[in-house]
């Protein structure tokens, strides 16, 4: 079994299982989610949650505020733990995963929020290049990627601003530029268009767009109607911890016939 | 490695009033535990000074032949307590009675006889000063048969027994409960500064830094402000014992400073600190992220 540059494997790493989707096809999931509860002291935030999604699918997660979809997002970052049920996220078993491998699995992804999360003392390709440095990158090639990134976000003519600088929507580009400097998998963005005007929400989507287009899976959680009728992206439902419907896999995307 | 030692020096740039105000925080809470450290080392020299006068007088029996008297000198000279045996032959004793005792001075002159005795006067070794050691030495003398008496001021002794037992009690809870209160001090100061670089704790573990990663900055930064707090204090130190030197009259009267291994031991207490407080401060926020 080969995976990657054939580093070691994780103890909590394995391989997902093959689903079948809707029409017969058979895909294998980098996200899935398994009978997942999660329980708080004041009550349930997930209950009996199963869903899987797909190599370069586009998810929306959708729901009002305190519907669960925050707290699926923060699981398959490794930050929240399930109370009980399965979840795997590109090849590591969250349930499991020890504290030194939640920074491998993190570098496998790319995390967008609402209010961009920014260091503000440090510029934009500051921003960007810090996400390499954890890594542990040569900084030989830091420079390269950095611009290549911020010219894939339309920022690269504001390398050298600080968050302070920029527009609200500029932020959120340096905040996906971020995100995408170690060429991740699959992109988590928690409300991603939450804080901006409408004009900078069509350009953050459509980059978004873009990026899920390059073959990059992306989940979204959003309450922005709008914006998920803008698409034909599969969409899932959450109320009250539960997944109340779903559109279904985006079969033309995210399946791989047998 | 370069890395952490560039965000660690970044943090002094990026956050220069919270850096000084840690830095001199460390510096005031050792400058303390320093000041009571003078104390407590002058008043230990101050004390050493008495022990100095601790001995053992041996009074010989009339006629003890010269040769016996040379022999005991140096079979006494041998016991593992004693540093030095001096003989005070009668006239000598008769000499110095004269010299030191003057209200006795008309009596002295007037003797026909000399009532002295001759003695042996028997130094102690540093650490062999106390009442137990004095004893077992004069018991041994006691063996001797020339030897008519010896006496060692077992009283006096036994008071400074007690005064040296009472002071390093009271001198190591004192330095102890101020050591705690510096470490308290610094403790939260730094804690302070890792809270306040919480979001970037939080951000630095999003985007796939490791634990180690992140404390590494933390913990430089952390010994670096022990080591700069540290040397600041052993300076504010040695100006307040300049200062009292200077306004007393105890210039002359042996007032200590300390040495360079004990500068050197304040200031990795500061590093030490430093590290401890860091390590600590971050694991915590780390738990959180």
């Amino acid at each position: 079994m080969v995976v990657g540059s054939g580093a070691p494997l994780p103890t909590t790493y394995s391989l997902l299982p093959t689903c079948v989707s809707t029409n017969g096809l058979i895909f294998k999931p980098v996200i899935r989610f398994t009978h997942v509860d999660k329980q708080y002291s004041k009550g349930a935030a997930l209950k009996d949650v199963s869903l899987h999604i797909a190599k370069g699918e586009f998810v929306f997660l959708t729901g009002h505020s305190g519907a669960g979809k925050s707290t699926m997002l923060k699981m398959m970052f490794a930050e929240l733990m399930p109370t009980s049920g399965d979840v795997r996220v590109s090849g590591f078993n969250v349930n499991e995963i020890r504290p030194r491998e939640i920074a491998k699995l993190r570098r496998r992804l790319g995390i967008v929020f609402q209010d961009f999360r920014l260091l503000e003392d440090r510029t934009a390709e500051e921003n960007v290049a810090f996400a390499l440095e954890v890594t542990g990158a040569h900084r030989d090639v830091i420079p390269s990627k950095v611009m290549r990134v911020l010219t894939q976000v339309g920022l690269a003519a504001k390398s050298h601003a600080y968050p302070t600088e920029l527009s609200g929507g500029e932020q959120q580009r340096v905040a996906i530029a971020r995100a995408l400097v170690n060429d991740p998998a699959i992109l988590l963005a928690d409300e991603p268009t939450g804080n901006l005007d409408e004009r900078a929400t069509r350009g953050v989507f459509q980059l978004i767009r873009e990026i899920n287009a390059g073959g990059t899976c992306v989940v979204m959680a959003t309450h922005d109607l709008d914006l998920v009728k803008q698409a034909t992206y599969r969409t899932v439902e959450m109320r009250e911890g539960a997944v109340v419907f779903d559109s279904g896999t985006d079969e033309s995307t995210s399946e791989e016939e047998l | 490695m370069r890395l952490v030692l560039r965000e660690a020096l970044n943090v002094f740039r990026r956050a220069p009033a919270l850096s000084i105000l840690s830095i001199t925080t460390i510096a005031f809470s050792l400058y303390v535990v320093g000041l009571f450290g003078l104390v407590a080392l002058n008043l230990r020299e101050a004390l050493r000074g008495v022990e100095q006068r601790v001995e053992v007088v041996a009074y010989l029996l009339r006629g003890t032949p010269p040769e016996s008297i040379a022999q005991a000198s140096e079979d006494i000279a041998a016991f593992p307590e004693v540093q030095r045996v001096t003989f005070v032959s009668e006239d000598e004793a008769l000499t110095r009675a004269r010299a030191e005792l003057v209200e006795f001075r008309d009596a002295y002159r007037d003797l026909t006889v000399n009532p002295l005795p001759a003695s042996l006067e028997i130094q102690l070794k540093e650490g062999s000063r106390d009442a137990v050691h004095a004893q077992l030495v004069a018991e041994r003398l006691r063996g001797i048969g020339f030897i008519d008496d010896v006496r060692y001021g077992r009283e006096w002794v036994e008071k400074l027994d007690r005064l040296r037992n009472i002071g390093g009690l009271v001198g190591m809870s004192i330095g102890l409960a101020f050591a705690a209160v510096a470490v308290v001090i610094i403790g939260v100061t730094i804690r302070i500064t890792v809270l306040q670089r919480a979001r970037e704790i939080a951000i630095m573990r999003l985007v796939g830094a490791t634990r180690g990663f992140i404390r590494g900055p933390f913990l430089l930064e952390g010994a670096l402000k022990g080591l700069l707090g540290g040397i600041l204090a052993v300076i504010m130190c040695y100006a307040s014992y300049l200062l009292f030197r200077n306004q007393s009259e105890l210039a002359t009267s042996g007032i200590v400073f300390f040495k360079t291994p004990q500068m050197l031991l304040g200031i990795l207490f500061g590093i030490a600190i430093g590290l401890g407080g860091s390590l600590v401060s971050v694991g915590r926020q780390l738990k959180n992220v």
